[in-house]
């Protein structure tokens, strides 16, 4: 306590700095990705160990993956995924959840531990029978194949169950006394009262997508069905001969893009998503 | 009557996910089962029914066993490795104000990169040849060291490499145990001139001992299924060194072909995941009790 008055602020500079200084080490990384996406590939080829845009630094990469490549065509695909399972989920998930927060039915309590008992199933341990079974149907290399198994996962509607449970009745009071169905309690007092759940989800379930590297690699054998994931995973170890290095680094940086923007935007819904996870 | 229509209605509002979990869940689980007791190649038709024969072949494979052993050793450097990385730097930016927001954010960056970008990056940091730390070890006068090229030392590269991407929940699952700490306790400690080390002893870490399971007892699932890091820095070498589950999994189902043996496995592997997840459930249904 004496020694804070005296000393205090010199203190906490010094803890900042050290802070700052382990940050900028952590973050580090990344930032010479995005340096070597700046640099012709003939330079890095000599040296990788430039960390500040000079005379040599060129967009040229950006341009090439925007003129049409394979890069183009795999964002799409990643873009498409994507955008069905999050729409797909937050539709499966907001009707689940609402069944097992709202209604009262025979079993529920048995039903809902059931389905969430597959949260103990990952992906990584069923992908060959699954592999199998999209084989039968005869649907792999599609964009369905990529974002069906997607939406089997229990989280979402676990998430909605939790965030409609706690939504107080006086909310549907005023609408049942109007004699309003069930859905139209659902569309127009639910769904709107739980857009932050909403949101939260459709984040975790974008960010899980967009970065899924083991059922995408299985499924999509077709170069032109690849995800960016596994696109820049199979330009990874021979760059050298194809795309050359700063390509494959303007790729990264592509890849990561969206996903850093939608953290930037939604930042606070990351933040108290991930505390919810916890079961606070 | 009321009752009966309200059940009609909740399964309409059921029916569409019970039915993707039904299939695209359930059925797999199932089948993997069903798939295990044959040997069973990706292509033609080439299926027969084997009974366990499988699983006695599993227990006598030093493959396998090799990567039980390589996973283990990965939960085993990256889970506390993980969770004490996390506790320090939850610790230093539990503090209001722009500054630390924008430092927690930082952190926490590295988290939305998937993992093709993030073994990318570290194997450039960490590559034999040209690597940014060898480099760095040149420049000084220092002798180069093979990151991912020596046994012993590249499962603990592949494990640096995971506790640089995964840092961010784990951090703000503390940060969010910490919040939940009544501040009155602490402003009892100051009073009692209770110092740092005491006050971390004896107030926050055990307020952040459940946090602190879900944290441990969620990583390790997590990490059990090491994949994409394995096959993208090191392709499970060297001498087979960093091959994990998963990737034992996937070499015999997409490069040996053998669907029936990569479905035995599997189902290893969910057994595994599956005890995880009671522990889990149990400790935090305890933990609700209490």
């Amino acid at each position: 306590m004496s020694a804070s008055t005296n000393s205090g602020v010199p203190m906490v500079s010094a803890r900042a700095v050290f802070l700052v200084v382990i940050a900028v080490i952590w973050v580090f990384p990344a930032y010479w990705l995005l340096n070597m996406s700046l640099q012709p590939n003939d330079v890095l080829l000599r040296s990788t160990n430039e960390f500040l845009p000079d005379s040599n630094s060129t967009l040229r990469h950006y341009v090439g993956i925007l003129s049409g490549s394979s890069t183009l065509r795999w964002l799409v695909n990643s873009i498409i995924v994507s955008t069905c399972t999050v729409f797909f989920t937050l539709l499966l998930a907001s009707l689940g959840g609402y069944a097992f927060g709202r209604l009262e039915f025979p079993f529920k309590r048995t039903l809902f531990v059931l389905v969430l008992g597959g949260l103990a199933i990952p992906e990584q341990a069923v992908f060959i029978p699954l592999y199998s079974m999209f084989s039968d149907w005869k649907m792999h290399n599609t964009h369905a194949a990529l974002f069906l198994p997607r939406l089997a996962t229990p989280f979402g509607v676990f998430l909605m169950t939790q965030y409609f449970r706690g939504i107080p009745k006086e909310y549907e009071e005023a609408a049942k006394m109007d004699n309003a169905s069930h859905w139209t309690i659902f569309t127009k007092v639910m769904l709107p009262l739980a857009r932050p759940a909403l949101i939260t989800l459709a984040i975790f379930t974008l960010l899980y997508t967009w970065n899924d590297y083991l059922w995408p690699l299985v499924s999509a054998s077709k170069t032109e069905m690849f995800t960016i994931t596994v696109g820049m995973a199979s330009y990874q170890g021979n760059y050298a001969q194809t795309v050359g290095l700063g390509f494959l680094m303007a790729t990264a940086v592509f890849a990561s893009l969206p996903i850093l923007l939608m953290y930037v935007i939604f930042q606070k819904y990351v933040v108290s998503g991930i505390a919810m996870s916890s079961g606070k | 009557m009321a009752k009966r229509t309200e059940a009609k209605i909740a399964f309409g509002f059921l029916a569409p996910f019970l039915a993707v979990w039904f299939i695209l869940l359930i059925v797999p689980v199932f089948r993997g089962a069903w798939i295990s007791l044959h040997d069973w190649e990706i292509v033609g038709s080439h299926r027969y029914f084997i009974g366990l024969q499988n699983y006695v072949d599993l227990w006598a494979d030093p493959v396998f066993w090799q990567a039980i052993w390589n996973t283990t050793v990965f939960v085993a450097i990256t889970v506390p490795s993980v969770t004490i990385v996390a506790l320090l730097l939850a610790l230093a930016l539990n503090k209001p104000g722009r500054f630390y927001s924008v430092l927690r954010s930082m952190f926490f960056a590295t988290s939305v990169l998937s993992v093709t970008v993030v073994t990318l990056v570290w194997t450039m940091v960490l590559r034999a040849e040209n690597g940014l730390i060898n480099n760095m070890f040149e420049s000084l006068g220092l002798p180069q060291v093979g990151f991912l090229s020596t046994e012993g030392l590249a499962m603990v590269s592949l494990s640096v490499a995971t506790v640089w991407w995964v840092i961010g929940f784990p951090l703000m699952l503390f940060l969010a145990g910490l919040q939940q700490i009544p501040k009155d306790i602490y402003e009892a400690a100051k009073l009692d001139d209770s110092g740092f080390f005491r006050t971390l002893y004896y107030i926050t870490l055990p307020g952040l001992r459940r946090m602190m399971a879900f944290v441990v007892i969620t990583q390790t699932i997590s990490h059990f299924q090491l994949f994409g890091q394995s096959v993208l820095m090191t392709q499970g070498g060297p001498a087979g060194s960093t091959r994990s589950i998963v990737q034992f999994i996937y070499e015999m189902g997409f490069q040996s072909w053998q669907l029936g043996y990569a479905s035995a496995a599997s189902m290893v592997l969910l057994g595994v995941m599956f005890v995880a997840s009671l522990i889990q459930f149990l400790m935090s249904t305890k933990g609700e009790t209490a």
